[in-house]
């Protein structure tokens, strides 16, 4: 690139007086004091969220209501904070999803840990847990912010759910295909 | 009420009449700085102060909540905060002089008002009869004289406070207030030069300043902006610089010296500070609004007493007094608000170009503008 240089203008004798600067200058402020104002008063107005925010971690259910999360605990040992600690359970035979074998029994996400990566929701086999639109996580105790798993159904909800695994599952079983 | 009135001890009317002035540029000081605050938020695109609201208000309907978001309480929450909280006092202080100062700024700020005009009514014989608390003959002089003394709290409360942000502030308010006290003087001498026409009493008072700016035809109506736009300019940047708002904030330099002078002060000391700063903007403010804004004339060529004829209010001076107080008190806060306005337009100036500004550019104009006014008015025809 070439080096232009450039001559510095000696100011005028209107710019040294500042006056012709200093009126424009005034336009600029009042045109700034009648413009709508750009504040977004929070409590009464909230943000919009865009897509793919990662919000506050919570457990979905699938169109049907049913858990999704089986407890394989990749969440838990993918987590560089370690704010997941799951307990796992069995689902009992007779209940109504007992091909999927196993639930968590206990699912508690501590937000004073967490540090909204995404990376649970990002290596979830299942998708079971998501990063929502919540942000403001408040709380007077630090029990009160650790999230148990029937908080984080209710924070969650349904989801809909693009692939529907295990009603493909369970129609393919129905075909006569074993379990694989 | 009049009859009681005028029955009272002179001593007594006095006191009245001078803590009726007081009563009004206190909340007005409160009001100011509140409306600092507004104008600085809505023109950088916020709204402001708006949340604090007392209970009772919140009751009526429309005007609660319009209070509200213009920021009415806060006034009052910011006023009880200040008188409420620790007033703590270093320990590293010379606490006689660090308590002396803010009284110190105080004095200057409420003694000018006696000299300032804010009104006027007309008399049984139709003559203009300014409201004042003394219309005395000396009246800009003794604005000048006590107003200069306000650079001493500045120094005492720079001094002081032992440490060196508050010195430095010191230091510069000495300096630059000490160099614009010479333009602002020059800058009404031609003034005061055309208001003391030969044949006359000289006088230095604002009576005659305004009787000059209410005379008939078009040189007689004509407001002193329009007749010595120069003085005006000068006495303004002056003002700007006397009453240590920006572009001229070296005493207080909250960019580089933390807070100035009274980085060390506060709580009510340093709200004291405050009331004086925006007592001595609106003491200004009224003394340009009289010298060069025809004060209580409400437009140029349109005389308050053509007015008073025209609403047939020329023999209730009650009625006339309150108009003229009226249309005074909206230019001078058409003024302050102007000086808000530049705060965010114009950007601080540095120390050397403040310096230089006051002594190689401001005073060499005032003195032409000085000696072109005195040779005009020497050869003029009288």
């Amino acid at each position: 690139m070439a080096i232009i240089p450039l001559e510095r203008k000696p100011l005028t004798f209107a710019e040294r007086t500042y006056i012709p600067q200093v009126m424009a200058g005034l336009r600029t402020t009042w045109q700034h004091l009648v413009r709508p104002k750009e504040t977004l008063e929070y409590p009464e107005q909230r943000p919009a969220i865009p897509p793919g925010y990662r919000g506050v971690p919570t457990l979905v259910k699938d169109p049907n209501g049913r858990e999704k999360c089986v407890s394989c605990q990749l969440c838990e040992f993918v987590c560089p904070p370690k704010a997941i600690r799951i307990t796992p359970g069995e689902i009992p035979p007779g209940a109504p999803a007992d091909h999927v074998e196993k639930a968590p029994q206990e699912f508690e996400i501590d937000m004073l840990r967490c540090i909204y990566c995404g990376m649970c929701q990002e290596v979830c086999p299942e998708e079971a847990i998501f990063l929502q639109n919540q942000y403001s996580m408040t709380g007077y105790t630090r029990e009160e912010m650790v999230n148990n798993k029937a908080r984080l159904y209710e924070l969650g909800g349904t989801l809909p759910d693009q692939h529907h695994k295990w009603d493909v599952k369970k129609a393919a079983e129905a075909h006569g295909n074993d379990r694989h | 009420m009049v009859e009681f009135y005028t029955s009272l001890h002179p001593v007594v009317q006095g006191v009245l009449k001078g803590l009726a002035v007081i009563l009004v540029i206190f909340p007005i000081g409160g009001a100011c700085s509140m409306a600092e605050r507004k104008v600085s938020a809505w023109i950088q695109g916020r709204p402001g102060p708006n949340r604090a609201i007392v209970p009772w208000a919140a009751w009526i309907p429309i005007l609660g909540p319009f209070l509200q978001r213009l920021g009415i309480f806060h006034v009052l929450a910011d006023g009880g905060k200040m008188l409420f909280k620790e007033d703590a006092l270093p320990g590293h202080v010379n606490k006689f002089y660090f308590v002396l100062a803010p009284i110190v700024a105080m004095i200057p700020a409420l003694t000018t008002v006696v000299a300032v005009p804010f009104g006027a009514y007309l008399d049984a014989a139709g003559k203009i009869v300014p409201l004042a608390l003394a219309n005395v003959d000396i009246g800009m002089l003794a604005v000048f004289a006590v107003s200069s003394l306000g650079v001493y709290s500045l120094i005492l409360a720079g001094w002081a406070s032992n440490s060196k942000y508050p010195f430095l502030g010191g230091v510069r308010a000495s300096a630059q207030l000490i160099s614009y006290e010479l333009s602002m003087t020059l800058s009404v001498v031609p003034l005061f030069l055309w208001v003391n026409e030969p044949g006359r009493e000289a006088t230095l008072g604002f009576a005659r300043v305004m009787e000059f700016q209410s005379r008939a035809g078009f040189w007689g109506g004509m407001w002193f902006v329009f007749l010595m736009p120069v003085s005006a300019f000068i006495f303004l940047t002056a003002l700007f610089a006397e009453t240590n708002r920006q572009p001229f904030d070296m005493p207080e330099s909250e960019a580089d010296l933390v807070g100035g002078f009274h980085t060390e002060y506060g709580a009510f000391k340093w709200g004291l500070f405050f009331v004086a700063e925006y007592a001595a903007m609106l003491i200004g403010s009224g003394v340009f609004t009289l010298l060069f804004l025809g004060g209580w004339n409400p437009l140029p060529w349109v005389p308050l007493a053509d007015v008073a004829v025209w609403l047939h209010l020329a023999d209730k001076p009650m009625l006339l007094g309150a108009l003229s107080i009226a249309i005074f008190l909206g230019k001078v806060l058409a003024l302050i608000f102007f000086f808000m306005w530049v705060r965010w337009t114009v950007p601080r100036f540095r120390y050397d170009q403040v310096m230089e500004i006051g002594w190689k550019k401001l005073l060499p104009l005032a003195i032409a503008n000085l000696l072109a006014y005195a040779i005009g008015i020497a050869v003029l025809p009288k």
